[in-house]
């Protein structure tokens, strides 16, 4: 279908796209690769009365290495994010969770920040971003601001952002010699993810020393699992890992769906958490299973 | 109405359009170039595919104002004086099709992953030809064609 009509206005400063945006009023959106927004235009699930392309301000596109963090521009598309050699030790995660978002032509026109703003519990990067503690960069009228991830999701699709902010970037740290993995599960390939789980792991000689973990779709918005990672710290063996995975239970009830019961969820987590903590902690024969 | 200017196939176009008219929709109903096809009306099925700026993306899902200054290819661009590009070559002598109604998407996602690595595994192309459904051929006759295409024009 074709979507409803709509103003349309193609920003050439971020500036300028934020003087757009608040003279258009609570119907104005941005609009950067239009992978989440047009296809709900399509559906006329959004009618938006003006959209402000921001997706030609090349300012705010790009991965740079800063000292001990990883800046990443928010039109950063998820193709650039998955090449970018900027990313590396914890930060990795970031590449890992981007090569997997949907197919090639997706990853070659979505990009990080339109992932954030969106903020739907089913897309990947957001647990990847709480897992790596990061924090989103916003633009506004009234000057810059930063939002820890922890706090930048309040609900399923409702984010931090005001009405007329724009998401300019997020800054993770680097998490040297830090493993990380990215495991979702899905019924059909393509589809969003049942359950997703990011880990990041400093794996030492004698075990695991630190663990974040990031769940995606577990509730209305990513979730951390601090009583895994807490049982996670000292394990050195797949038993270990497994056992401390379980305390996903402890959780507050996931929702169910068409595709998983809640039971059913925090079974897929459970498992995927040991594997995607396995992988990450990069140790041979925790591998398998 | 909004007025634009776009390179098709190396041809420059400009035109008025409505911001609400999808890149696949000018392409097809302005430019009159129909071998850009719509399967699906979720993103999904890739039988849309052209290249932007080299890059494959689904031009169901790019409004044309998006594309206002691109470098845009479609199927139509393939073949240079009447003579096949290698990818259609291969899908012709491996019958990398059956109906052909999402040839023109593969061909072209084909072509853009081509350009990026020139000589891939059959599990490359596998997960390169993700975002493109085939309702006809089960694919392994597509791959064949990409991987016959790739020695081609390697050689
Ligand atoms: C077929 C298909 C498969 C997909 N599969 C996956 C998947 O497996 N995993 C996954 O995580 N995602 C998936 N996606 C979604 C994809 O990652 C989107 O690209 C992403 O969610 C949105 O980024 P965008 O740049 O396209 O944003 P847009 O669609 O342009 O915008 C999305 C929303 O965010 C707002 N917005 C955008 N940029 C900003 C900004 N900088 N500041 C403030 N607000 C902003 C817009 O106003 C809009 O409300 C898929 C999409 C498609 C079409
Ligand atoms: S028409 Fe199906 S993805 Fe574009
Ligand atoms: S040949 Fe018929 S859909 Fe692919």
């Amino acid at each position: 279908m074709i979507p409803a009509s709509f103003d349309y206005e193609r920003a050439s400063s971020l500036d300028e796209a934020l003087s757009l945006l608040a003279a258009g009023g609570e119907d104005a959106r941005p609009l950067a690769g239009g992978h989440s927004l047009l296809p709900l235009m399509r559906l006329r699930l959004a009618r938006p009365s003006l959209l402000v392309d921001i997706g030609g301000l090349d300012e705010l596109r790009g991965v740079h290495a800063d000292g001990n963090s990883v800046v990443i521009g928010a039109l950063t598309t998820h193709h650039e994010v998955a090449g970018a050699s900027e990313l590396t030790g914890g930060s990795g995660l970031l590449a890992r969770v981007a090569e997997g978002i949907g197919d090639p032509q997706v990853r070659h026109r979505g990009t990080l920040g339109g992932s954030v703003a969106h903020a739907d519990p089913a897309s990947d990067l957001p647990a990847a971003l709480l897992a790596l503690d990061a924090e989103v960069t916003l633009a506004g009228r009234d000057g810059t601001r930063s939002v820890a991830a922890a706090d930048f999701f309040v609900g399923p699709f409702m984010s931090a952002a005001a009405d007329g902010e724009i998401v300019t970037g997020v800054r993770v740290p680097k998490r040297e010699g830090w493993g990380s993995a990215y495991r979702k599960f899905q019924r059909r390939a393509q589809d969003w993810a049942i359950v997703g789980v990011a880990a990041v792991v400093n794996w030492t000689e004698s075990g695991i020393a630190g663990a974040a973990i990031g769940l995606t779709n577990m509730g209305g918005t990513p979730l951390r699992a601090p009583g895994v990672e807490a049982a996670l710290v000292g394990a050195s063996e797949k038993a270990q890992i497994t056992a401390a995975a379980s305390k996903v239970s402890e959780l507050e009830t996931p929702p169910a769906d068409e595709n998983a019961s809640s039971e059913y969820r925090v079974h897929l987590a459970q498992v995927l958490i040991a594997r995607a903590v396995a992988e990450a902690a990069g140790c041979p024969g925790m591998q398998s299973g | 109405m909004k007025r634009i200017s776009m390179t098709v196939n190396g041809v420059r176009h400009e035109a008025d359009v409505e911001p609400r008219t999808l890149l696949v929709h000018f392409i097809r109903e302005q430019l009159e170039l129909t071998g850009t096809n719509v399967g699906c009306d979720t993103s999904s099925c890739g039988a849309c595919t052209i290249l932007m700026n080299g890059q494959s993306v689904k031009s169901c899902t790019v409004l044309a104002v998006q594309a206002d200054g691109a470098d845009v290819a479609t199927v139509e661009g393939l073949a240079s004086n009447g003579d096949w590009h290698p990818i259609q070559r291969a899908f012709h002598e491996q019958h990398g099709l059956q109906c052909g109604f999402c040839t023109p998407g593969m061909m072209m996602a084909a072509v853009g992953y081509l350009d990026e690595n020139p000589s891939p595994t059959e599990d490359e192309v596998r997960l390169a030809l993700e975002g493109n459904l085939c309702r006809c051929t089960g694919y392994h006759n597509i791959v064949k064609a990409v991987l016959a295409a790739a020695d081609d024009m390697g050689s």
